[in-house]
């Protein structure tokens, strides 16, 4: 694996944690619609995001 | 029994038969070269073998009781699937390079092939292993008593009693054993296995998300439908972070836990290390893996809360994936769902136990066995079906002891928080490992230091805290610490409070573990071994981009080029040369050295670096490693001090003894000068006390003799006169001579016309060669002969000549010629006698101090000092020019000396 | 009857001198101006003394000493060795090689006369 798609998927690593880890969650934590806390599916969204990215990233990598 | 657990039954042993047959095909076409797990996604599946029972059953639970609260597990593996790519790329290009078989092989290998490492680590995940695998007997168990207890709640299998763990484990037990040690693979490989639990990964996945769209869609209307359910009871309150009962640390730290435990649990290592068959399988997977894990989890939530919406306990919603069905009459839904569960299952305990058991066999057992000679083992020609045994005792040790400690723990607690345990403990691999590949500084010492306080606290902190919650221990031991110890409370260690008890015991340990190691490491000495290996696993990539020498594979060419790199290029082809000669045929590069050419390029290296650092280079490549001329040169690092130290120490010793030569020749010169100035001394002395001798006897005489008459007074008083001269001379003489020698003479130099500087000193020896009657020739040519010198002196050289020829010629009859002509670049003069001339010998002795020239005995002695012709020799060759003696046409001596010839005024200025 | 002295040295005013001193000191005086010369004289009839030059062409002094002890019928011939080297070793090596005594140039005039006498027991 070359070393700039190396950097990449550790800069997205550290965007992840950053993504899933405090102190972010606890600013989506605050947010609600209505009763319902939105954290879950802003967790699911996040995780999702992260591994497309990740994946874009590395099949894009393949082709270059 | 009723139908439907009959059913279970029996659909369990037609899945598990199928299993089986999916390994020996895939086993088969392994065989036949044609491997069907060659590509990443079956790769990407056996890696989630990571979804076990606890994912299947134990993360429902989770959800139910802490909403988000599961999600770490998952999210860590993702992060560090990202993150630990370039890591785990390093373990895997290790691995293969060096053919490890586990990750306690890997550990020990690290470090210095150290026995101890390679045990405590296998120890250390057998430990750890079993409440994993008692969380799966525990899952597996829980789900059959449901399938029974749903129909009636009788005992399946009478005659055997109630206890359906017990069934569980033996047949899981039997099951791995017929799977993981049916034969033993020489580099490990169990590709029949991956493709089994590959396939298991399938059915656990489709009959997960076949519970799930169930729930939500045949049971409810669809996810908002359940949404809006559940905020009508009030139930998505614990969907907010502070539902999960976790603090910010415990996230993070849970999260660095699952991550790390994706690659360092026993069977992780299993899937994502020894059996992988392609690097590059790694880059897809990185992506996939995660991709499953986020596809499993999507319907966690909505199982759980709809099992919750349902009626069910929140106690009981570890069982929520098969319960759901079955209480909604979806007979053969519920099997499905027992199946998937059956299969996260099975294939944890599967890998588990293959690679625990390959650990105890390799790593702990038959290193034991072997050194304990009275068995006799190293002499055995077959050891497999021995092996065989320990690896299938192995399996039964793990599995038992994951049943003894559902019985004795397992049964009051989550299925997650037991899965914890496990992932809490095989953390402690992660400082040596992590370290291992990235610092060269990190020794056994370090790795055993760190590793034993790391599992000590492990099992303080929390494992001995579960044994608590069991009702074995008594609760005081959490609550107050033992005996009292406030401080040493297993769950706040030394005040450490507010966190998740598995957090806690992770913090605590891994810093103890990684500080332990770094600190260790730092201050003892690793051996060579140590120092060799540390090199070929940090620097890897380097060590395989260099040529390698593996002894029995070793390329001649990659040989050769070993003995350039030390030897340099002349010493190696010699070598080289000579070796083709002893073969009589040329050595092709790429041939494959055999064991005398790879004994005598060692030996030809041991001669160059030393025979302790060859052997130890031997020794190394005896075992089979790589090693690369890089590392090579960092052993023998040490080795070329002491060699340019003791070389440079010799060096020392040749330039003193060299010193010491030249210090003594110098030394015997000086004697010599010595000598020759004590003769010369004496020789000055002695020429000094004749003439006084003769002066104070002739003195006295006439002082003691008045009645002398006058003829005889006068002839006395000439004799004193003359005898005072030739001491004056003497004295001039000497002076003279120690005035040039010295270099402190004083040259009037300046452009003279030699033929002028010849006729004055005939005009001032005129008198002596009157005298004795002497017949004078003179020839001078006319035209002008320029030389730079010091007239007076060049005088005192033609005089001094004309005096010596005087001296020898015979009286009467004497005869005298002075010659000057030009011959080339010089001027050359001739004083030529009919003396009786120099006898070859003697030409150049004449020139020496007080060597007297002899003449004709009967004659009268020389009056000369016996410094004349030294000093001028001195003279003549201050100005340029040479003297010497040859015959004379005459028959005598000649004495002639040569001056260049002034070229122009202006040589004056130089 | 006279007693007779030979005076072997190649300075001829040194040979001139002692000669001088010698006839005036009432010996008979013969002259030598080497070594050979001085062993030819020797022949017949042998001196009652010899003041012998050490530096000399030819044969040195020392050599005409040895060449003197070894004979017997030259046994009673006194010799006094002159030189102008003074150092002790020298004269050591002379009076080793059967010398007399062994007198440093220049000398003492009178001393010297006066020592051939006490030698020549004519005092």
């Amino acid at each position: 694996m070359s070393e700039p798609r190396l950097a990449r998927l550790l800069a997205l690593a550290l965007v992840a944690l950053v993504l899933l880890n405090f102190p972010m969650l606890a600013v989506i934590d605050r947010l609600a619609l209505g009763g319902l806390p939105l954290l879950p599916f802003y967790l699911f969204l996040a995780w999702g995001a992260v591994i497309a990215i990740a994946a874009w990233s590395i099949e894009r990598a393949d082709g270059e | 029994m009723g139908s439907l657990a009959s059913a279970a039954v029996l659909v369990s042993l037609l899945y598990l038969a199928l299993l089986f047959a999916i390994a020996s095909w895939g086993d088969r076409r392994a065989e036949a070269g044609r491997s069907v797990i060659a590509n990443p996604y079956v790769y990407t599946l056996s890696l989630a073998v990571y979804c076990t029972a606890w994912t299947y059953f134990g993360s429902v639970g989770v959800a139910a009781a802490q909403g988000v609260g599961f999600l770490p597990v998952y999210l860590g593996p993702t992060l560090l699937a990202f993150l630990f790519l370039g890591v785990v790329r390093k373990i895997l290009v290790i691995t293969k390079a060096y053919g490890i078989t586990s990750i306690a092989d890997f550990a020990s290998a690290r470090y210095g092939k150290s026995g101890t490492v390679a045990g405590l680590v296998t120890i250390v995940a057998l430990v750890g292993s079993i409440p994993y695998i008692s969380l799966q007997l525990k899952a597996v168990a829980t789900g059959i008593e449901l399938l029974i207890g749903h129909e009636g709640g009788r005992a399946v299998l009478p005659g055997i009693g109630a206890d359906t763990a017990l069934i569980v484990a033996l047949v899981l037990a039997v099951f791995s054993i017929l799977f993981g040690t049916r034969h033993i693979d020489a580099t490990e490989h169990h590709q029949g296995m991956v493709l089994a639990i590959a396939f298991e990964s399938i059915v656990k996945l489709v009959c997960f998300l076949a519970v799930g769209v169930f729930v939500t869609w045949t049971l409810f209307g669809g996810p908002f439908d359940l949404l809006a359910r559940a905020e009508e009871a009030g139930l998505t309150e614990r969907l907010a972070f502070e539902g999960t009962r976790l603090g910010a640390a415990d996230w993070f730290v849970l999260t660095l836990l699952s991550g790390l435990a994706a690659l360092l649990l026993p069977r992780q290592f299993q899937v994502v290390v020894i059996e992988n068959l392609d690097i590059r399988h790694l880059e897809r997977a990185s992506w996939l893996f995660p991709l499953y894990l986020f596809v499993i989890n999507l319907f966690v939530l909505p199982i759980a809360f709809g099992g919750l919406l349902l009626g069910g306990d929140v106690r009981e919603a570890d069982s929520f994936v098969l319960a759901l069905p079955l209480v909604h009459g979806q007979g053969w839904l519920a099997i499905l769902a027992f199946l998937g569960g059956l299969s996260a299952a099975t294939a944890m305990v599967i890998v588990e136990t293959v690679a625990v058991s390959t650990m105890i066999s390799n790593d702990l057992v038959m290193p034991i066995l072997l050194r304990v000679r009275a068995l006799g083992l190293a002499e055995k020609p077959d050891l497999t079906r021995l092996i065989l045994g320990v690896r299938r005792a192995g399996i039964v040790l793990a599995i038992l002891g994951g049943y003894l400690f559902f019985h004795g723990v397992g049964e009051a607690m989550g299925l997650v928080s037991i899965g914890y345990i496990a992932f809490a403990g095989v953390a402690q691999f992660a400082p040596l490992l992590l370290l291992g590949i990235t610092w060269k500084g990190a020794n056994r010492n370090g790795a055993v230091a760190g590793l034993l306080a790391g599992f000590a606290l492990w099992l303080y902190t929390l494992v001995l805290p579960s044994f608590v919650t069991a009702g074995v221990l008594p609760t005081s031991l959490v609550t107050e610490g033992p005996f009292g110890f406030d401080l040493l409370r297993p769950t706040a260690l030394f005040g450490l409070e507010g966190l998740n008890p598995v957090a806690h015991c992770a913090i605590w340990s891994l810093a103890v573990n990684t500080g332990l190691l770094v600190l260790v490491s730092l201050s003892t000495r690793a051996s060579d071994l140590e120092r060799l290996q540390a090199i070929l696993f940090v620097d890897v990539e380097e060590s395989r981009r260099t040529p390698r020498l593996w002894r029995g594979e070793a390329k001649v060419g990659a040989l050769e080029e070993l003995l350039v790199r030390f030897l340099g290029r002349p010493a190696a082809e010699a070598i080289w040369r000579a070796e083709e000669a002893r073969r009589g045929r040329p050595l092709a590069p790429d041939e494959p050295a055999d064991a005398g050419l790879v004994e005598r390029a060692e030996r030809q290296l041991a001669r160059a670096i030393g025979a302790a650092s060859a052997r130890a280079v031997v020794a190394s490549t005896v075992r089979g490693e790589t090693i690369g001329p890089d590392a090579l040169m960092e052993i023998l690092d040490e080795t070329q001090k002491v060699l340019e130290y003791s070389r440079r120490l010799e060096q020392k010793s040749q330039e003193l003894e060299a010193a010491t030569a030249e210090l003594r020749r110098a030394n015997e010169r000086l004697r010599e000068l010595d000598r020759l100035k004590d003769d010369f001394l004496a020789t000055v002395s002695h020429e000094l006390r004749t003439p006084l001798t003769s002066i104070r006897s002739f003195s006295e005489i006439l002082l003691d003799n008045p009645e002398l008459d006058e003829a005889e007074r006068a002839h006395f008083l000439r004799i004193i006169t003359s005898e005072s001269e030739r001491l004056t001379r003497l004295i001039n003489d000497v002076l003279d001579l120690s005035k040039i020698e010295s270099g402190r003479m004083h040259w009037q130099v300046g452009l003279a016309d030699l033929g002028e500087l010849v006729a004055a000193a005939i005009r001032a020896g005129e008198g002596i060669f009157a005298e004795k009657g002497v017949a004078l020739e003179v020839a001078i040519p006319a035209e002008a002969t320029p030389v730079v010198c010091d007239r007076d002196r060049i005088v005192q050289v033609v005089l001094n000549l004309l005096s010596n020829a005087c001296k020898f010629v015979p009286s009467p009859g004497g005869r005298v010629r002075v010659e000057l002509r030009r011959r080339g670049g010089v001027f050359e003069v001739r004083v030529e006698d009919n003396g009786p001339g120099v006898p070859p010998a003697h030409r150049e002795a004449v020139f020496e101090k007080f060597h007297q020239l002899t003449g004709d005995l009967n004659t009268q002695k020389p009056t000369g000092t016996g410094l004349g012709l030294t000093i001028s020799r001195q003279i003549v060759e201050r100005f340029g020019g040479r003297i010497w003696v040859e015959d004379s046409s005459l028959g005598g001596a000649a004495l002639c000396f040569t001056l260049p010839v002034a070229e122009e005024v202006g040589a004056l200025a130089a | 009857m006279a007693k007779r002295v030979l005076v072997v040295d190649d300075e001829p005013n040194i040979v001139l001198s002692l000669e001088f001193l010698m006839r005036r000191a009432g010996f008979d005086v013969q002259v030598a101006r080497s070594g050979g010369e001085a062993l030819k004289a020797l022949e017949g009839d042998p001196p009652d003394l010899m003041l012998l030059d050490v530096m000399m062409p030819e044969f040195d002094g020392y050599e005409v000493c040895e060449r003197i002890r070894a004979k017997p019928e030259w046994r009673d011939t006194k010799i006094i060795m002159l030189t102008a080297r003074g150092r002790e070793a020298e004269r050591e090596r002379g009076l080793a090689l059967g010398a007399d005594a062994y007198v440093t140039k220049p000398f003492s005039t009178r001393e010297l006369v006066e020592q051939v006498k006490r030698m020549l027991e004519v005092a």
